[in-house]
């Protein structure tokens, strides 16, 4: 027989999200919540982030990421939160059983009466990006060479080129070098940086690493270990330009090409997906299709900044809390937010115009490409304007957040659907 | 010097299943093989097909071996129990032009003794394979086409060739033959010499050159043609069967097939290359890929990739030895005319794997009629059983194994649910397991949707840990191929 634990809330993730979710579920009154995770201590990826930068929206302090996650962990702690660490979930159901399986107890099902997912994301492969040559060793994500690095204390190479302008490869182009490797150049085939821009300055500027954008890896070279690569550039369409190839011997590539939510466990449950996002479709309360399954974090969609997954993590924990207590109406009117235009995609992607009574509604938001002028995010809907908001520029690489204001109720309850668009401002 | 009766060179599919079969016999055997793990060359990268037969040209030593190969898999894969499924295969005809080489197709291959072989109608495929083409003209069934698991295959030959009393050397690379009046009694390798009377060239892509040390057959060149792959992620794409396209004079042309993992591949391309360990990847490759399988399946799409791989076939230049029959690029698989006691198997390139047991029958007949003794073991074994695959048991199963060894219930890899303890089994495997790529040939670990990007570190310490190495020393196929370069900094204790 396989045993049966019960619990009133499950979160999967000890990350932020699933940090924030789990004490805020706590401090609604959840009377017991459990946090499960495949790593050996709490805390996710921050664990591995000792660089600065996380917490100045949250705290107001310049904090490294475990100081951060370990604000929370205490906090859960003194809430007296129960962590499962070292154990992988298997399967999340609609019912809210979870089946784990750790080295301790092998194979056991916990039941809750709402589960809330965190899991992450994890890092785009070599695969995924269609990158040509040999398969040695020495290719690596940004992430392993950050665990690598900061938790295990080994390096996995001396002479580096970094391939993608993300913020984990422009982070770690810095750390690398400040462990005395030498970091050739960052490249980035598009025409823009994909992470943020204090990243550019603080890590690669300050450091004298170049950045070449609208340049590739066209090749990798090397049998055993990696020896060499071709970088190319490449035209406004990202064609190769092949007469650019130049060789620049390294003995490890590292790729920061992007981040995926991760959602195995969510597509088995059967809640409906976003295709841009990667992640579940959401309300505002983080609430999925599935009624009290909630998510969290950077399973949603990737986010930029820490302080905003513990943000909507605590919304999720809360609401959650409700679920839990019988407060949340599970048929509520839910407006769909629709990205229009160059406005990639919005999270969340439906309001509950009853929560609005409560407090104003975030949205956030990435664009297709980077504008680089005076633009307004306009919201609106069959009912006229909602709101404008001006922004002097707009990138990709760095998340843009509008909030729906209480007043805006009348409107948006009225409305069929909340649609967003980015204009230029003139 | 060691010695040895029989010393087989290569552990590829056809070495180790040579050597295996030859393990009935009471002889002392030795497998030599240059790289850290048996089936790292041309058997590491292949489509994993077992033929139905139909392809290669009657009369050749291709088409016998083959037909024969096709029929031993189901007893092969009871004994040595890896994954076997005759799930069958279909040639799928675009055009008129096309639908009628079915015809001469299944001529072909009745003539090579494939039994089972039917014409499709356009309707009938395309209730059997939905996204299909939808101009397809009719298919070619062979309902004894099957795939297997083709790293597991050769491992669990070389592991019941070693309970049986095989020995198997890695890292050795041969060098030359010691031979007198034409006659061998050993070997040189790069760690010594062997002292042998029989020899089995079986070495892959290089069996030319181990030939060519005899002085034998100058004129026979292994020429390396390139097969690029496209592995899919099964939650974007899975097809339950194999489809071909219909072949065209560059060969087989670019299918789709499942694996007994789970995923479906597409590939593989075919461009010879110069170099016999260039397994490169490239954005040529891929194009090709995309071009034809679009044919096939227009729907396909390569955003799919978890994985891309190559691997190089061994094609030879060896003409037939059937006068009657037109064609190059034939196996060889006979005693040397000059030399005695040496065998070659070269040019084995698809259906190389299909053919494969038959190959080592033929060794063994070869042999005898070479006028090796051969007197059968008053005991052997012909079965190895597989280890315990997490992902595949039952929860109450699982749970009875983690009772007895808790390390099955860590996942290591999620996206393919491996545990720590099948990592350890293979590490501490008859044919140990000691590098990242052969943990993952063996367990799946590492295969999924992330790559590695969770495993890898915990791999890497669990390889050091259990080999009571440096993590240092840890590689990803072999020496040369280490991960870490040093500790860091402030790390002077380490660990």
């Amino acid at each position: 027989m396989i045993p049966i634990h019960d619990y009133d809330l499950i979160v999967v993730g000890s990350g932020p999200a699933g940090l924030a979710a789990a004490v805020s579920a706590k401090k609604n009154g959840v009377d017991s919540v459990l946090i499960i995770d495949r790593d050996v201590e709490p805390g996710g990826i921050l664990l591995q982030c000792v660089h600065s930068g996380f917490g100045l929206e949250t705290f107001g302090e310049d904090l490294p990421g475990p100081s951060y996650a370990q604000r929370y962990i205490q906090d859960a702690e003194l809430l007296h939160i129960d962590f499962l660490m070292d154990t992988m979930v298997l399967d999340v159901t609609k019912d809210f059983s979870v089946t784990v399986s750790n080295e301790k107890f092998g194979i056991q099902i916990f039941l809750a009466k709402a589960i809330v997912l965190a899991m992450g994301c994890r890092e785009r492969s070599r695969a995924q990006i269609h990158l040509s040559g040999t398969r040695p060793a020495g290719v690596f994500t940004a992430g392993t060479a950050q665990r690598w690095v900061n938790v295990e204390g080994l390096m996995p190479g001396k002479n580096f080129v970094i391939l993608g302008s993300g913020d984990i490869g422009m982070i770690m182009a810095r750390r690398l070098t400040l462990e005395g490797a030498h970091v050739n150049r960052v490249v980035e085939i598009m025409p823009y940086l994909n992470g943020l821009s204090r990243n550019y300055v603080q890590c690669l500027q300050d450091y004298d690493i170049p950045l070449f954008l609208n340049h590739t890896i066209n090749n990798i070279y090397g049998k055993k270990r990696v020896e060499a690569v071709e970088i190319v550039r490449v035209d406004q369409n990202r064609k190769v330009q092949p007469e650019t190839a130049e060789i620049i011997p390294c003995d490890t590539v590292l790729l920061s090409v992007g981040l995926i939510p991760e959602n195995e466990l969510t597509r088995k449950i059967g809640v409906a997906m976003d295709p841009i996002t990667g992640g579940a479709m959401t309300d505002n309360c983080f609430e999925t299709s599935s009624p009290g399954i909630f998510v969290a974090g950077n399973v949603v969609h990737v986010y930029d900044l820490v302080d905003y997954v513990t943000h909507d993590g605590t919304i999720a924990g809360e609401q959650a809390a409700r679920f839990i207590q019988g407060h949340r109406k599970i048929h509520q009117k839910r407006i769909p937010v629709i990205a229009e235009d160059s406005l990639r995609y919005v999270v969340p992607q439906k309001i509950c115009p009853e929560t609005l009574q409560e407090a104003e509604i975030q949205l956030f938001m990435r664009v297709s490409f980077p504008m680089e002028y005076p633009v307004q995010i306009r919201a609106y809907s069959d009912q006229g304007d909602i709101f404008r908001k001006t922004l002097p520029y707009v990138r990709p690489g760095e998340m843009v957040s509008i909030q729906i204001p209480k007043t805006a109720h009348d409107l948006i309850q009225a409305s069929d659907a909340i649609r967003l668009q980015i204009l230029r401002k003139e | 010097m060691d010695s040895y009766d029989v010393v087989i060179i290569g552990a590829g599919v056809v070495g180790c299943l040579t050597a295996r079969f030859l393990s009935r016999y009471q002889l002392r055997i030795l497998v030599i093989e240059k790289e850290s793990d048996v089936g790292a060359g041309t058997s590491s990268a292949n489509s994993a097909l077992i033929h139905a037969g139909y392809d290669p040209v009657p009369g050749t030593l291709k088409a016998a071996m083959n037909v024969r190969g096709n029929s031993m898999w189901d007893d092969l894969a009871g004994e040595l129990d890896f994954d076997f499924e005759r799930c069958g295969d279909y040639v799928a005809a675009i055009g008129d032009e096309e639908f009628q080489k079915l015809f001469v197709l299944k001529k072909q291959g009745e003539q090579n003794g494939v039994p089972g072989l039917k014409i499709l109608s356009p309707d009938e495929i395309r209730k059997r394979i939905p996204n299909i083409n939808q101009d397809v003209s009719g298919a070619l069934y062979a309902p004894t086409a099957g795939i297997c698991d083709t790293f597991a295959v050769t491992i669990a030959a070389a592991e019941n060739a070693q309970a049986n009393g095989v020995v198997f050397k890695f890292n050795t690379c041969f060098e030359s033959f010691l031979m007198e009046n034409h006659q061998i009694f050993g070997i040189r390798t790069d760690q010594g010499d062997i002292c042998c009377k029989w020899v089995i060239n079986a070495a892959g892509l290089y069996a030319d050159e181990v030939m060519h040390m005899a002085g034998s057959h100058p004129e026979f060149q292994i020429h390396p043609r390139r097969g690029e792959y496209c592995v899919f992620d099964p939650a974007c794409f899975q097809l339950d069967t194999v489809l071909f396209p219909v072949p065209s004079e560059k060969g087989k042309g670019v299918l789709f097939f499942k694996t007994t993992h789970g995923n479906t591949i597409v590939g593989p391309t075919s461009e010879f290359i110069d170099s016999k360990d260039d397994k490169a990847v490239s954005i040529q490759g891929l194009q090709y890929l995309e071009e034809q399988m679009k044919k096939l399946i227009p729907a396909a799409d390569l955003r799919w990739t978890i994985a891309s791989f190559a691997g190089l076939r061994a094609s030879g230049n060896a003409v037939c030895k059937n006068r009657d029959v037109d064609y190059t690029g034939d196996f060889i698989v006979e005693a040397d005319d000059s030399i005695k006691g040496l065998i070659h198997c070269a040019g084995i390139e698809s259906p190389g794997l299909t053919a494969s047991p038959a190959i080592a029958e033929r060794v063994l007949q070869l042999l005898r009629d070479s006028g090796l003794v051969m007197i059968e073991k008053p005991v052997w074994n012909p079965f190895r059983k597989r280890r315990p695959c997490f992902r595949r048991l039952t929860n109450e199963e699982r749970n009875q194994l983690i009772a007895k060894d808790p390390r099955y219930g860590r996942i290591v890899c999620r996206c393919e649910m491996v545990t720590e303890g099948e990592i350890v089994a293979e590490i501490h495997a008859p044919i140990a397991a000691r590098t990242y790529d052969s943990i993952k040939r063996r367990t799946w670990c590492g295969t999924g949707r992330c790559q590695g990007g969770f495993d890898l570190i915990r791999v890497v310490d669990i390889l050091a840990r259990e080999l009571n190495l440096s993590l240092e020393k840890i590689n990803k196929k072999g020496v040369g191929s280490e991960f870490i370069v040093s500790e860091t900094k402030n790390q002077g204790s380490g660990k």
